[in-house]
């Protein structure tokens, strides 16, 4: 039996804000991963640990949090409403916001660890040959982490499409809006119906997989040590 | 050519650095001391990779450092080789050549690529330029790292150790080409080096450094005859000539190289006519007599007259710098033999040579 059509929006609307979430993170997390990477700042060890806290709190925690954030009397809900944008809880945009947060050490991380490794010699070996900083980051340090960047991406992509409790904190669970396939699927199983439940929930598994086995074969296998 | 100035100063933990000198604006001076001397920091403070706190730095007439002044490292016109050759593994041979090719303003302003062709020409990488750097030889990597500093046309050249991670092989493949880059770039080459034979056969003039301060400095020749100070490349006190080949012995397989006045004969490597070498004279090889032995088996018997007296290493041995035409040679005597013998400045002597290396 195929995916009925509420199913194939909630998957439609899941590749959507995975898409976004991955895409903007490239641009905001691609200089917090080169900060992390480069700096010798006393900051390094604070940013580092708040970029990677939602590796360990519960994503409700998270979603509260950015709630009372994003709510008519919060700092962000009051600067959208002043924009004239709105409140941003219970809309896609708002999914956005929230799995910015959630996904980020998914991108930072695989991408400090890139830098890290490349060290400072290409950087060096580029200025002498005339290149400006800028220059080098995008002629040297971007293509020696391009394997890095893929990770990074396939990985954001991926986390972003298993969210579950961050978004019916922030999103709740409107058709076409915010109602994406981890909860489509949560639907399913509150109303009894489990074999639409195990047809989502196969596409998830099966997609799940192939993105992890993705990054695993594009690894490289390097010699220890 | 207007020197280099450069003022020093900088300090890390168990570290300092310390020097003001004025490095020739021509030729290959090279820069010698033990690991942990300060050379290669030396050098990248020149570059510009690393920055003293307290400095001045000048190339010809240009300030790259002063205390309102500071020109970042892709801002100042030299070439830079690192001691791993650090080719971008993303990057073709080619690739790796064009990448400074195309930032540097070329030369008269046209868009020639005179320094990328008389660069791929000079170290003999033609064959290579379409290879990834992964699939070269170690000696062919850091052939084209040499290739690329040149590609940007600098107007001057820095070596931290190029060949200090190849194996023996390896060097004696790359040497040829230094020698090379040393007869025909007109730009001055930096050169940092702890291995003797390197120096002695590249260098014109030598900076020994030493716990972050400089230990003497000058002309190649002169600096090596020094008494004061004997510097000693690598094991020995001793000096290098530079000569011309002039002739060749068919039947006992010798060269006759002309140095400067003085006659050498040395084993023939196979080297034309007419090239221009060194060869390298260690005090200990020498020795001196007051008239011209009869019936010795050394080849190099050569008139010369006594300079100068100096200490050596132990309280029973003496260093003799004596002239032989224009060129200066030390002899390594024991103080008696040179009481005996009378050696005083001005003396008229003989001195046999034992052993003469062809560089």
């Amino acid at each position: 039996m195929p995916l009925t059509d509420a199913d194939l929006q909630a998957l439609w609307l899941t590749i959507r804000l995975a898409a976004t979430v991955t895409l903007i993170l490239f641009v905001i997390g691609t200089p917090i991963a080169w900060w992390l990477a480069r700096t010798r700042s006393g900051w390094k060890g604070a940013i580092g640990a708040a970029v990677a806290l939602p590796l360990v709190l519960p994503p409700s925690v998270i979603g509260f949090y950015l709630l009372i954030t994003m709510g008519p009397n919060g700092p962000l809900g009051q600067l959208t409403q002043a924009l004239g944008l709105g409140l941003l809880p219970f809309t896609f945009w708002g999914l956005v916001v929230a799995s910015l947060f959630y996904s980020m050490p998914f991108m930072v991380q695989p991408l400090q660890n890139a830098f890290e490794s490349m060290g400072t010699r290409p950087l060096e070996v580029a200025a002498t040959l005339r290149a400006s900083p800028l220059d080098a980051f995008f002629s040297v340090a971007l293509p020696l982490a391009a394997p890095g960047f893929l990770t990074a991406g396939i990985l954001t992509f991926a986390h972003t499409v298993g969210e579950f409790g961050v978004v019916l904190m922030i999103g709740g669970n409107i058709p076409g809006v915010t109602r994406v396939a981890s909860v489509q699927i949560y639907d399913h199983v509150e109303a009894m119906e489990y074999g639409d439940a195990h047809r989502l929930a196969a596409v998830m598994l099966v997609f799940s997989f192939l993105v992890l086995l993705a990054v695993y074969s594009a690894r490289p296998n390097r010699p220890k040590g | 050519m207007d020197p280099i100035e450069v003022r020093l100063r900088l300090t890390w933990p168990g570290f300092s650095l310390e020097l003001d000198e004025r490095l020739p604006g021509r030729g290959v001076t090279a820069l010698f001391g033990p690991s942990g001397c300060g050379k290669t920091t030396l050098l990248r403070c020149i570059a510009g990779l690393e920055r003293a706190p307290q400095g001045r730095l000048a190339f010809q007439g240009e300030v790259w450092q002063d205390a309102g002044t500071w020109v970042p490292t892709h801002r100042r016109p030299l070439g830079y080789v690192f001691q791993e050759p650090s080719l971008f593994p993303h990057l073709t041979v080619l690739g790796n050549l064009r990448f400074g090719q195309r930032r540097s303003p070329a030369p008269g302003g046209t868009a020639a690529p005179s320094g990328l062709d008389q660069a791929v020409e000079l170290l003999g990488i033609g064959p290579l330029l379409e290879r990834r750097p992964e699939r070269l030889s170690g000696g062919e990597r850091q052939r084209v790292g040499i290739a690329r500093a040149l590609a940007v046309n600098p107007r001057i050249l820095l070596m931290d150790e190029p060949l200090a991670a190849l194996d023996h092989q390896r060097k004696q493949e790359i040497l040829p080409y230094l020698e090379r880059l040393h007869e025909r770039l007109s730009i001055p080459v930096l050169y940092i080096s702890h291995a003797p034979d390197e120096v002695a056969r590249l260098a014109d003039h030598l900076v020994v450094l030493e716990a972050g301060r400089v230990l003497a400095s000058g002309p190649l020749q002169e600096t090596l005859a020094r008494l004061d100070l004997p510097i000693r490349l690598g094991e020995d006190a001793g000096v290098v000539l530079e000569g011309r080949v002039a002739e060749r012995d068919q039947r006992w397989h010798l060269l006759r190289v002309d140095c400067a006045g003085a006659s050498l004969w040395v084993r023939d490597t196979g080297v034309a006519i007419g090239r221009q070498v060194r060869v390298r004279i260690l005090a200990r090889d020498v020795s001196v007599t007051l008239t011209q032995a009869q019936g010795s088996s050394i080849v190099n018997t050569l008139p010369a007259r006594v300079a100068a007296l100096g200490e050596d290493s132990h309280p029973a041995l003496a260093l003799v710098r004596l002239q032989a035409g224009a060129a200066t040679v030390l002899a390594r005597v024991t103080h008696r033999s040179a009481d005996l013998l009378g050696l005083a400045p001005g003396l008229a002597v003989w001195i046999q040579i034992k052993a003469v290396a062809l560089l």
